[in-house]
C-alpha cells in the first residue's frame, strides 16, 4: 500500500479551505499549518500563466527528515505515510531544516508535527479533512498500488509533476497540469 | 511563451518556524499517552455531537453541521452532504466559521451612547435598559413624525425580525446594501429583458455548461460556493471559460480566452458580440421567433458595433473578439454569460447586465440546460398575524419620481431620505442596523455619516464592534449564529429545500437573539400581536408543522428536499411560455425602459479615465474573507491578515515601488487612506488600474486583529456614478495616487 495524492492545478482556486479544515480537524492552533496554499505567476502581462497548488508535507518514499532524526520519532508507517512519535521526539528541529518542502514545524508544545493524511481519517475508511473539504473537488486521494484508487486513476489520465524532484526525494504528492 | 517575470507567493505560510522549548514541552512528553503494546495510538478524537445549522458568515447560506464535545466545546464545521448549496463542503469561511463564536473582541453585552456619535463611548446596560431607551424614543418619533420616520437596514438572517417589527410599528422603509450597491442592476436588466429577475443562488445551470462567459465576475475569489462548485465540475467535463477581466484574475488563468479589457469600455464589447453573433448569423433563430421582440431593431441598432469599432475603444483585438464569440454559439445554448453579483460600477449598470441579458437571449441559454433554469422554492409557511398597518409614506418619496423601476429599497436612497432638505416634509429620524456596517457598505461616506448625525435614534445589532457601531446610540450585541435559532432557511434552487439552523451552544457573553431582541421590543412598543409566540422553537415547530415536517425533524436532518412540483426545469420543445414583460416576450427592446424614458437598447458611452499618475481602483474578494465582516475572525485572520495593493511592474518601476513596502494612496478628491496599505508587485493587473481586496482598513481599536491593517476602498469611493434608471450606486469611477508618506501623520 503507498498513499498518495494528486492535486488538480486546473481547477484549483486557492481559496485555503484545505488549510482551515486541517487546522480544525486536527487541532493545529492558530499560527500554524499543516498544509498551505502556493501561488505562482509567470510571464508579462497579458502573456500569463498563474498557478495555484495546495502543498503539504510530500510523505517522501526516501525521507530525509525520517534519515536524519537522531531520535527515530520520525518514521514511516504504513502505507508509506510519514510520521512523527510525539513522545519520542525532542523538538530538536533537525527534520525541519531537512525538508526540502518546509513542510514540518515545532508544536508549540515542543514536538514536531507535520501532516499524517489524516491516518485517523483514513483508518475509517473517510479521505483527509483537506481532500472532503473541497469546493472544487481538485484533490484526489488514495492507493497508488491499487489501480482502481482515485488518485492511480486520475494519474493515468493525466500530465502531472511533482516538486523538487531533483532532490530526490521520490514524492508522493502529483500535481496535474 | 516569455518567462522574464515570476512572482511567487505562499498564501497561507507556515509563520512560526523557530523551535520552541521549554516547559510545556516536558508537560506533553509526561501527558503523552499514545503508546500502547509499542505501536502509537493516533489520536482518536473524543466522542463529538452534532448540530445543524446553516452559515451566517455569507450570503450563500450552505447548511452544514456543527460538531461539539460532550462538553460543548465547538471543534469543527462541516458541510451537510444533502444540501445543494454546498455539497457537504463549506468554503473556508464556514469552516472557519468557528473564529466568529471564538473572537475575543465579540460585543459581550448592551451600550448606550454616553458621548457625541462617532466615539466609541458607551456605559454598559441591561437589557431593560437598552429596550427602554430604544422604545421610549421610537414611540417619541412616531408621535411626533410619524411611524414612517424609521428605518431598518440589513445583511443577515436577524434582520427579517427587525423588518417584522418596523413594518408592525408602520414602515416599509427596509434596505439592504446588497441591492443598490450590488446586484440590483442586474436584477432591473433581467426583469427587462426576461420578465424574471434572478435572485440568490442564481439559477444558473453551470454544471452542464459547455461555455461560461465571466464579464468581471472573479468566481473561486468570490467563493459562491455551489456556483465554484459547479464551475469546477464544467471544467471537469470539458467546458471553456472566457474571462473579461482587466486584471488576471484566478479564474482568468483557468479560461481558454482571457480578454485583458480596457476597464470601463465592457458595453462596447457586449455590443460587438451582439453584432458578430447576429451578423454572421450564429444567434439561435427558432428561439428568438419563438419568444423574442425586437429582433430586428435590435440588429439595425448594433450595425455600427463591429469588433474593429470596439478594438479602439476596448484594447481586445478583433480577432480575440470574434474567436470568443464562436466559442459561445458553438456552446449555444449551453452557454452561460454570468450576469456577475456585485455589478455596481460605472452608473449605466443597467443596461450593461440588459446586454449580457440580451446575449444569452440571442444564445437561447435562457430555459435551456447548460444555461438558465427555471427555480423553484419552498413556500415558507406564514405566521397568523394581523395585517400590518400601511404607512403614509416611504423612503421613495425623497426621490422625487426618480429610480420607479427599482424592484426593491435603496439602501442609499433611505441615507438621503434621512438627510433633512427642504424638498420633503418626511425625514427619516430612527435606524436599525442588523449585521451591516453601513460606514464602509455604503460609499460617499460623508454622506452616511451626514444622515447619522440628523438622527435621533441609531440602534446597531451586530456581532462584533465595527466602525457603524461607534455611531450607535445603543448597541445591542446578537450571538452569533453557531449560537441561536433563526428562521427556516428557503433558498431557491434546482428543487425545492429547507434548512434549520439551531444553537449548537448556549450563547457566550450577555448576548441574544434577534428574535428575542425584536420580540422584546415589541412587548414594549404594544406590537405583542406580531410576535404571537414565547419561545422562537415554538414558532418554528409550528411553520415546519405546516410545511411537512417538524422541528425533532429537522433538528435530526438539518437539510430536508422535496422533488420539483413540475417536471419543467427547462422549457420543453414548443413549449408556449409566458415572460412577464410588457409583450409576454423576451424584450430585447425594451418597452418597459422605454416607456419609464431610458434607451430601449443598451448604448456605450464612454466613461472618465484617471488622469496623469491616476490609476482606476478596482476592488475585489478574497475566498477567505466576507466584506469588512471576517477582517478579525481568529482563523481568517490567519490566512490573510491584510490587503495588498496590487501595481503593474511598469508603474512600480515609475513610481520606484517595491513589493513589501507600504504606501498610502490617495484619491482623486484628495481623500488619503487612513492606514497604508502593502505593495504587491505583480503582473496579474493592468498598467491603468490598480487591485485591492474590499474589506480591510478598519478603524475599531476594538478589533484588535483587524484595526489598522490594510486599507479600506470604500473610504477611497467618494464619487458614485448613480444609475438612472435604478439608483445604484456605481463605484469604479474612482482613481488612485501613490504617497510613500503621509503629511498627516507625520
Amino acid at each position: 500500500m503507498r498513499y498518495a495524492m494528486a492535486i488538480d492545478t486546473k481547477k484549483c482556486v486557492g481559496c485555503s479551505d484545505c488549510v482551515v479544515a486541517c487546522q480544525t480537524e486536527n487541532d493545529v492552533p492558530v499560527g500554524f499549518c499543516r498544509d498551505w496554499v502556493v501561488e505562482v505567476v509567470d510571464g508579462t502581462y497579458p502573456q500569463l500563466e498563474l498557478e495555484h497548488r495546495s502543498e503539504r508535507c510530500n510523505h517522501c518514499e526516501n525521507a530525509p527528515c525520517v534519515r536524519c532524526c537522531p531520535t527515530g520519532a520520525s518514521y514511516v508507517d504504513d502505507g508509506g505515510i510519514v510520521q512523527v512519535k510525539k513522545n519520542k521526539c525532542i523538538g530538536c528541529g533537525a527534520c525541519v531544516t531537512s525538508c526540502p518542502y518546509d513542510a514540518r514545524f515545532v508544536h508549540p508544545k515542543g514536538y514536531v508535527d507535520k501532516c499524517t493524511f489524516c491516518h485517523h481519517r483514513i483508518q475509517k475508511g473517510q479521505q483527509p479533512a483537506c481532500v472532503s473539504v473541497c469546493p472544487t473537488k481538485c484533490m484526489y486521494f488514495g492507493d497508488l498500488d491499487d489501480p482502481r484508487s482515485e488518485v492511480s486513476m486520475i494519474l493515468k489520465k493525466r500530465k502531472y509533476k511533482t516538486l523538487i524532484p531533483e532532490a530526490g526525494t521520490k514524492p508522493h504528492l502529483y500535481f496535474l497540469i | 511563451m516569455a518567462k522574464n517575470r515570476r512572482d511567487f507567493i505562499k498564501i497561507s505560510a507556515l509563520s512560526a518556524a523557530g523551535v520552541i522549548f521549554g516547559g510545556s514541552y516536558l508537560r506533553a512528553v509526561s501527558s503523552d499517552k499514545s503508546l500502547k503494546n509499542g505501536k502509537p495510538l493516533y489520536e482518536v478524537p473524543e466522542k463529538l455531537l452534532r448540530t445543524p445549522t446553516y452559515c451566517e458568515v455569507c450570503f450563500w447560506k450552505c447548511a452544514g453541521w456543527v460538531y461539539k464535545t460532550e462538553k460543548g466545546a465547538i471543534k469543527k464545521i462541516i458541510g451537510n452532504d444533502i444540501d445543494p448549496a454546498c455539497n457537504g463542503r463549506l468554503c473556508p469561511r464556514g469552516t472557519g466559521g468557528v473564529g466568529m463564536y471564538n473572537d475575543e473582541d465579540r460585543l459581550k453585552t448592551p451600550l448606550i451612547r454616553t458621548e457625541e456619535r462617532g466615539k466609541q463611548t458607551f456605559r454598559e446596560a441591561t437589557w431593560d435598559e437598552a429596550f427602554d431607551y430604544i422604545a421610549s424614543k421610537l414611540k417619541k418619533i412616531k408621535k411626533e413624525h410619524g411611524a414612517e420616520c424609521t428605518a431598518l437596514f440589513t445583511h443577515g438572517s436577524g434582520g427579517k425580525y427587525f423588518g417584522k417589527l418596523l413594518k408592525a410599528f408602520g414602515s416599509y422603509n427596509i434596505a439592504a446594501p446588497s441591492y443598490a450597491q450590488c446586484r440590483g442592476p442586474r436584477e432591473v436588466g433581467f426583469i427587462a429583458t426576461f420578465g424574471d429577475g434572478l435572485n440568490s443562488p442564481e439559477p444558473m445551470d453551470m454544471r452542464d455548461a459547455k461555455c461560461l462567459v465571466l464579464i468581471g465576475s472573479h468566481l473561486g475569489e468570490n467563493m459562491h460556493n455551489g456556483q465554484v462548485q459547479e464551475m469546477s465540475d464544467a471544467i471537469d467535463k470539458g467546458a471553456s471559460i472566457i474571462t473579461v477581466d482587466p486584471r488576471l484574475s484566478t479564474v482568468a488563468a483557468k479560461s481558454k480566452y482571457w480578454l485583458p479589457i480596457k476597464p470601463a469600455t465592457d458595453l462596447a464589447l457586449l455590443l460587438a458580440w451582439m453584432h458578430v453573433i447576429i451578423y454572421e448569423g450564429w444567434y439561435d433563430k427558432e428561439y428568438i421567433e419563438k419568444y423574442a421582440v425586437g429582433f430586428e431593431e435590435l440588429k439595425e441598432h448594433v450595425k455600427p458595433f463591429t469588433p474593429e469599432w470596439a478594438y479602439g475603444i476596448t484594447t481586445l483585438k478583433p480577432d480575440l473578439i470574434r474567436k470568443s464569440a464562436k466559442e459561445m454559439a458553438n456552446a449555444a445554448p449551453s452557454v452561460i454569460l454570468h450576469p456577475g453579483r456585485h455589478v455596481t460600477w460605472y452608473g449605466d449598470d443597467t443596461q450593461r447586465e440588459r446586454a449580457i441579458a440580451i446575449l444569452n437571449a440571442l444564445l437561447g441559454s435562457w430555459g435551456r440546460r447548460g444555461g438558465f433554469y427555471r427555480p423553484e422554492k419552498a413556500k415558507l409557511a406564514k405566521l397568523k398575524l394581523p395585517a400590518f398597518p400601511k404607512p403614509a409614506r416611504t423612503w421613495r418619496e425623497a426621490m422625487g419620481g426618480k429610480f420607479e423601476l427599482a424592484d426593491l429599497a435603496l439602501a442609499n436612497g433611505v441615507c438621503d431620505a434621512t438627510i433633512p432638505s427642504p424638498r420633503m416634509d418626511c425625514h427619516i429620524k430612527a435606524w436599525i442596523v442588523n449585521g451591516t456596517n453601513l460606514i464602509k457598505t455604503l460609499p460617499e461616506r460623508q454622506k452616511t455619516i451626514e444622515a447619522i448625525q440628523s438622527l435621533d435614534l441609531l440602534v446597531v445589532v451586530d456581532t462584533m464592534p465595527m466602525e457603524i457601531t461607534g455611531w450607535a446610540d445603543v448597541v445591542l450585541p446578537e450571538c452569533t449564529y453557531l449560537e441561536r435559532y433563526d428562521d427556516i432557511r428557503v433558498s431557491q434552487g434546482r428543487e425545492p429545500t429547507i434548512a434549520l439552523r439551531m444553537p449548537a451552544v448556549a450563547p457566550k457573553y450577555n448576548t441574544k437573539s434577534a428574535w428575542w431582541m425584536a420580540s422584546q421590543l415589541a412587548k414594549r412598543l404594544e406590537l405583542d400581536a406580531w410576535f404571537p409566540y414565547e419561545t422562537q422553537e415554538e414558532e418554528l415547530d409550528y411553520l415546519l408543522k405546516k410545511m411537512g415536517t417538524s422541528l425533532e425533524e429537522m433538528q435530526r436532518i438539518g437539510v430536508k428536499r422535496w422533488e420539483r412540483a413540475y417536471d419543467d426545469i427547462y422549457f420543453a420543445p414548443n413549449e408556449e411560455v409566458e415572460f412577464n414583460t410588457n409583450s409576454g416576450k423576451i424584450e430585447l427592446y425594451s418597452t418597459a425602459l422605454e416607456e419609464a424614458g431610458f434607451d430601449p437598447m443598451p448604448k456605450y458611452t464612454a466613461h472618465e479615465e484617471p488622469a496623469e499618475g491616476f490609476y482606476r481602483l478596482i476592488y475585489g474578494r478574497a475566498p477567505m474573507h466576507t466584506f469588512s465582516r471576517t477582517a478579525n475572525n481568529p482563523n481568517l485572520v490567519d490566512l490573510m491578515d491584510e490587503n495588498n495593493v496590487w501595481i503593474n511592474p511598469k508603474v512600480a518601476k515609475e513610481w520606484g515601488l517595491k513589493t513589501g513596502q507600504y504606501i498610502w494612496l490617495e484619491n482623486q478628491d484628495g481623500i488619503v487612506s487612513e492606514f497604508p496599505i502593502k505593495v504587491r508587485v505583480t503582473e496579474r493587473i493592468r498598467w491603468d488600474s490598480v487591485y485591492m481586496v474590499h474589506g480591510f482598513g478598519h478603524s475599531n481599536k476594538k478589533l484588535s486583529r483587524a484595526h489598522g491593517r490594510g486599507a479600506s476602498d470604500s473610504e477611497l469611493i467618494t464619487r458614485v456614478h448613480v444609475d438612472p434608471i435604478m439608483g445604484g450606486t456605481g463605484m469604479r469611477g474612482n482613481f488612485v495616487t501613490f504617497r510613500t508618506e503621509n503629511k498627516k501623520k507625520a
